[in-house]
C-alpha cells in the first residue's frame, strides 16, 4: 500500500512532531545558555552542568534514584516475565481474570490513586507489623508494582508470537519442561527482557507521583528534588539537570528498542531458515 | 512419596502464577482496601492519623465503627463536587482535542513506508516513556512571561506587551494535550497499520469516493483504537497533578490537585482517603470499557 499521503495529513503529522519536541529542543538549548536569565543568550557555556556535580542534594538524589531503578527493573522484570508465561501458556486457571485485571489496571489508573492507597498500606503494615519503613523499600515496592504491568504486556507480546516447535522438540527428546523452556524459548525472548528491564528502569527513574506518597522524610528521589526547585521557579542548574535525565531515558529506549527489533530480525530468519 | 511428585506436577504451574498474582493483589489491589477501611475511619490527633474502625471492648465484643461522615463532608463541602466535575470537562476536552491532533498522525504514520514508519514511530515513542515533570517544565520554558515564545513574539513586533499564557486554564490543556498526545497516536496507529487496505480498494472500485470510504471503513475499523487511545488520556488525564500545580492557576482545581493538598497539606487522611474512593467509583465505568476492547484487541 504505497500510496501518496495527503499534504495535509504530512503537515498535521510534522505539526504534531513539533508539538513534542520543541519544548525539549528549547530546554536543551538554554541548559547551554550562560546567563541565568532565560531570555537572554548569554553564550555558549556548559558551567550549569559542572555546577551539579557540587550540589550534594543533587547527588544524593540520583544515587538513591539508580538504586531504585535497578532493583526495581531487576524485581518487575522476574514477577512481569512469571505473569506473561501464566498469561500465555496456561490459558485457564482460576484467578486468570484477576491476573489480568491487575496487569492492566496499572496502566491507566491515575497515579495519585495508586500512591494514595499504596501509602495507606505501608502505614497500616508498619503499625501492625512494624515493617517497612517509609523510604527506599517503599518506593522500590510500590514502582515494581506497576513496572511489572509493563513488563508483562512486553514480554506477553513477544512470547504469543514465539515458535513453540523447538521446545516441544526438547520435550520429546527428554528435557523437563523447565530446561525445555530455558533453553529453546528463553533465549528468543532474552532481547524481550533486556528491552522491558530498561523500560521499567526509565519509569521508575521518572516518577514522580507514587514515589512522593510512598517515600518518607530523608529519601527524596530525583523527581522529588526537581519537583520541589521547578515550584519555587526557573533555575538554570535544573535545566542542565533535566537535560541530562532526557538523555538517559532517550539512549534506554534507544536501546530497548533495537533490541526489539533484533529479536524480531531473528524471528523472521528463524522462520524463513525453518521453511527450506 | 509418588504421591508428593504428582501433587508437585499437577500444582506446578501455581510457582508461575503465584509470585506475581500474590505480589500485585497485596500491593495493588488489596490497598484499595486499606483506602476504603481508612475513608471509614475518624481523623485522630496519633500516629497514624486516623481511629481503628474495628476495637475490642473490655468485655471481648469487638466493635465495628463506621463513620460516613467523610462522604457526607463530600457532598457539603463543593470543593470536591466542583472539582470532580472540572476535571472531568478538562480531561474530556483534551481527549477531543488530542483524538483530532492524534488521529491524522496515526493515519499518515500507517501510510508512509516501513522504513519511515519506524522512524517516526520512534519519535513518538521517545516522550512517551519521559517524564511528564520534565517534560511540563520544558513547556514552561516556552510559554513563561519570559520564555522563547513571548521573547519571540515582542522581537517581531507582533505583540507590545507579553502574553500571560502560564498559570491560566489554556495552559493546563496544553499541558495535558502535549503530554498525553503520544498515549493516543500509539494504539490508534496499532489499529490502523492492521486494517486490511483491499477493503478501500473494494470500495473505490465500488465508486464510493474516498472520504465516504473513509467514513464506513476506516473509521469503524480503528474504533477499537480510538477507545483505547482516548481512555489512555481520559482516565490518568483526569488525575492529573504536576499538570494544573506547575502551568494551572488557583482556578485549575483539579482533583488530583485537591487530594494532594488534603494529603499533605491538611493531613486530613481520612477525608483524602474518602476522595480517592468517590473518585475510583467514577472511574470504574472508563476504565471496564478500557479493559474490554483492550483484551479483545490482544485476542485479535
Amino acid at each position: 500500500m504505497q500510496e501518496r499521503v495527503p499534504p495535509l495529513l504530512i503537515s498535521i503529522l510534522c505539526v504534531g512532531i513539533a508539538i513534542l519536541y520543541v519544548p525539549i529542543l528549547v530546554l536543551i538549548g538554554y541548559s547551554f545558555n550562560a546567563s541565568a536569565l532565560v531570555s537572554v543568550w548569554g553564550g555558549f557555556s556548559t558551567s550549569w552542568y559542572g555546577q551539579l556535580l557540587h550540589n550534594d542534594q543533587i547527588l544524593d538524589a540520583a544515587w538513591l534514584s539508580l538504586k531504585i531503578g535497578v532493583v526495581v527493573s531487576t524485581g518487575s522484570v522476574i514477577l512481569g516475565t512469571l505473569a506473561a508465561i501464566a498469561l500465555v501458556r496456561f490459558k485457564v486457571f482460576r484467578t486468570r481474570l484477576l491476573l489480568t485485571g491487575m496487569v492492566n489496571a496499572p496502566l491507566v489508573m491515575p497515579e495519585i490513586i495508586t500512591g494514595i492507597t499504596q501509602l495507606l498500606l505501608f502505614v497500616s503494615m508498619l503499625h501492625l507489623f512494624g515493617w517497612p519503613h517509609r523510604g527506599f523499600t517503599t518506593i522500590v515496592i510500590a514502582h515494581i508494582a506497576f513496572c511489572t504491568a509493563y513488563v508483562t504486556i512486553t514480554v506477553q507480546s513477544r512470547l504469543q508470537s514465539a515458535d513453540r516447535s523447538l521446545e516441544e522438540a526438547a520435550m520429546d527428546l527428554g528435557s523437563g519442561p523447565v530446561r525445555a523452556f530455558v533453553d529453546t524459548t528463553l533465549p528468543g525472548i532474552a532481547p524481550a527482557l533486556a528491552s522491558s528491564w530498561l523500560l521499567s528502569f526509565t519509569l521508575s527513574l521518572d516518577d514522580l507521583v507514587i514515589s512522593s506518597f510512598v517515600s518518607g522524610p530523608g529519601a527524596s528521589t530525583l523527581p522529588m528534588v526537581i519537583f520541589s526547585k521547578v515550584k519555587l521557579g526557573v533555575s538554570p542548574d535544573v535545566n542542565a539537570l533535566a537535560c541530562l535525565i532526557i538523555c538517559a531515558v532517550g539512549v534506554c529506549v534507544l536501546l530497548a528498542g533495537y533490541l526489539m527489533r533484533r529479536s524480531e530480525h531473528r524471528r523472521v530468519l528463524d522462520a524463513q531458515m525453518a521453511e527450506h | 512419596m509418588n504421591f508428593t511428585v504428582d501433587w508437585l506436577k499437577r500444582h506446578s504451574k501455581w510457582l508461575i502464577i503465584l509470585p506475581p498474582l500474590v505480589y500485585l493483589l497485596v500491593f495493588f489491589l488489596i490497598p484499595f482496601a486499606f483506602a476504603l477501611k481508612i475513608s471509614l475511619a475518624d481523623t485522630a490527633v496519633r500516629v497514624p492519623p486516623f481511629t481503628d474502625i474495628l476495637s475490642v471492648s473490655p468485655d471481648s465484643h469487638i466493635h465495628l465503627t463506621l463513620n460516613l461522615g467523610n462522604f457526607k463532608y463530600l457532598f457539603t463541602d463543593e470543593v470536591y463536587g466542583l472539582s470532580y466535575l472540572y476535571s472531568i470537562k478538562t480531561a474530556f476536552f483534551s481527549t477531543v482535542i488530542c483524538l483530532a491532533l492524534g488521529y491524522p498522525m496515526a493515519y499518515a504514520i500507517a501510510r508512509t513506508s516501513k522504513s519511515t514508519q519506524s522512524i517516526l514511530l520512534l519519535l513518538i515513542i521517545l516522550p512517551f516513556w519521559t517524564s511528564f515533570l520534565l517534560r511540563v517544565y520544558a513547556l514552561e520554558g516556552i510559554i513563561r512571561e519570559s520564555g522563547l515564545l513571548n521573547t519571540a513574539l515582542l522581537w517581531l513586533g507582533v505583540i507590545h506587551q507579553p502574553l500571560q499564557i502560564m498559570r491560566t486554564t489554556f495552559a493546563v490543556y496544553l499541558g495535558i494535550i502535549y503530554s498525553y498526545l503520544p498515549f493516543m497516536v500509539l494504539p490508534l496507529f496499532a489499529t490502523l497499520e492492521k486494517m486490511d487496505h483491499s477493503l478501500l480498494e473494494a470500495a473505490g472500485d465500488l465508486g464510493s469516493p474516498p472520504w465516504r470510504a473513509f467514513i464506513d471503513i476506516t473509521v469503524p475499523l480503528s474504533m477499537p483504537g480510538v477507545i483505547a487511545g482516548s481512555m489512555l488520556v481520559f482516565i490518568p488525564a483526569i488525575g492529573e497533578f504536576v499538570i494544573p500545580t506547575l502551568l494551572g492557576g488557583p482556578d485549575n482545581l483539579m482533583i488530583g490537585r485537591v487530594l494532594w493538598d488534603e494529603f499533605f497539606g491538611n493531613r486530613d487522611w481520612p477525608v483524602a482517603s474518602a476522595v480517592a474512593i468517590a473518585f475510583l467509583v467514577l472511574l470504574v465505568g472508563p476504565i471496564a470499557i478500557y479493559q474490554h476492547y483492550n483484551t479483545k484487541q490482544l485476542e485479535a
